[in-house]
C-alpha cells in the first residue's frame, strides 16, 4: 500500500511516498499506523487522508489500489 | 482546467489579468478580485521568500467544488480561481481570484468566499525562510 506525503508531514516521514508492508483496511487504522511509526505527525493541528483525491472520514474503507494521500494543515493563498 | 464559465490552474506564474480576462463577459456589470502576494515579513521576522507544495490534482479539484459552489449558489456567472507552485520572493503574486456577476455584491461575495475557503480546504503548502531557518506555515497549533 503506497501512501503520498506533502508538506510537513513529507519532512516528518523523510519520504514523499512509504509503503505499508501490511495494508490497512480503514482511514482511522491508517492514522494510527502513521501516528506509531511517525509520533511527530501527532504534534501538527491536524492531519486529513484523503483517498482518491477526496477527504476521507475516520470510517472509511481503503481499497488496494486506492490513492492515498497524508494531508497536514493547509496554508495555501 | 476550463469548464464553461470556471477556470482553475496551479503553475508557476499567474497574473491578474488572465483571471479578469477569463471572467469579464457582457452581461456582468461587476467583476470582484482577489489577489494574494508574498508577505515581506511575519510577526515581524523578515521573509526571504516562499515555497509552495501542491498536491495538485486534488488541489484542482478542491479549487472547482469551490468554484461550482460558488456559481450554484451566489448568482455569480464566471469565476477564475489561479494558484502558483514552487518558489516565490516578497511581492511576488501566488493567488488570483476574479468573479462576475451582473451587479457588484454577488462579486464580492464570491471573492470573498472562495479565498477564504481555499485557504482552508485546498491542499497547497507554505513554507517560510527566515533568516535564520524554515517553517511549513499554519502546521502546529
Amino acid at each position: 500500500m503506497r501512501i503520498l506525503l506533502f508538506g510537513i508531514a513529507k519532512d516528518i516521514a523523510g519520504a514523499p511516498v512509504i509503503e505499508l508492508e501490511t495494508p490497512v483496511q480503514q482511514v482511522a487504522a491508517l492514522r494510527e499506523h502513521l501516528y506509531n511509526r511517525y509520533p511527530r505527525l501527532r504534534e501538527l493541528r491536524s492531519c486529513m487522508i484523503a483517498v482518491n483525491k477526496v477527504y476521507a472520514g475516520d470510517n472509511e474503507a481503503l481499497q488496494p489500489g486506492d490513492e492515498i494521500a497524508v494531508i497536514p494543515p493547509v496554508s495555501g493563498g | 482546467m476550463r469548464i464553461m464559465n470556471i477556470l482553475t490552474a496551479i503553475k508557476d506564474h499567474i497574473t491578474v489579468q488572465e483571471a479578469t480576462d477569463f471572467v469579464q463577459t457582457p452581461e456582468c456589470g461587476g467583476v470582484a478580485v482577489f489577489v494574494g502576494t508574498v508577505r515581506n515579513q511575519t510577526r515581524g521576522k523578515k521573509v526571504h521568500r516562499l515555497f509552495f507544495e501542491c498536491y495538485t490534482p486534488m488541489a484542482l479539484l478542491e479549487m472547482e467544488k469551490i468554484a461550482q459552489y460558488t456559481r450554484e449558489t451566489m448568482g455569480i456567472h464566471k469565476i477564475a480561481i489561479l494558484h502558483v507552485s514552487g518558489e516565490k520572493l516578497p511581492g511576488d503574486t501566488v493567488v488570483v481570484i476574479a468573479a462576475a456577476a451582473p451587479h457588484r455584491g454577488a462579486a464580492f461575495t464570491a471573492c470573498q468566499y472562495a479565498i477564504d475557503t481555499l485557504k482552508e480546504t485546498v491542499p497547497i503548502w507554505k513554507k517560510e525562510y527566515f533568516e535564520d531557518g524554515e517553517v511549513w506555515v499554519a502546521a502546529h497549533p
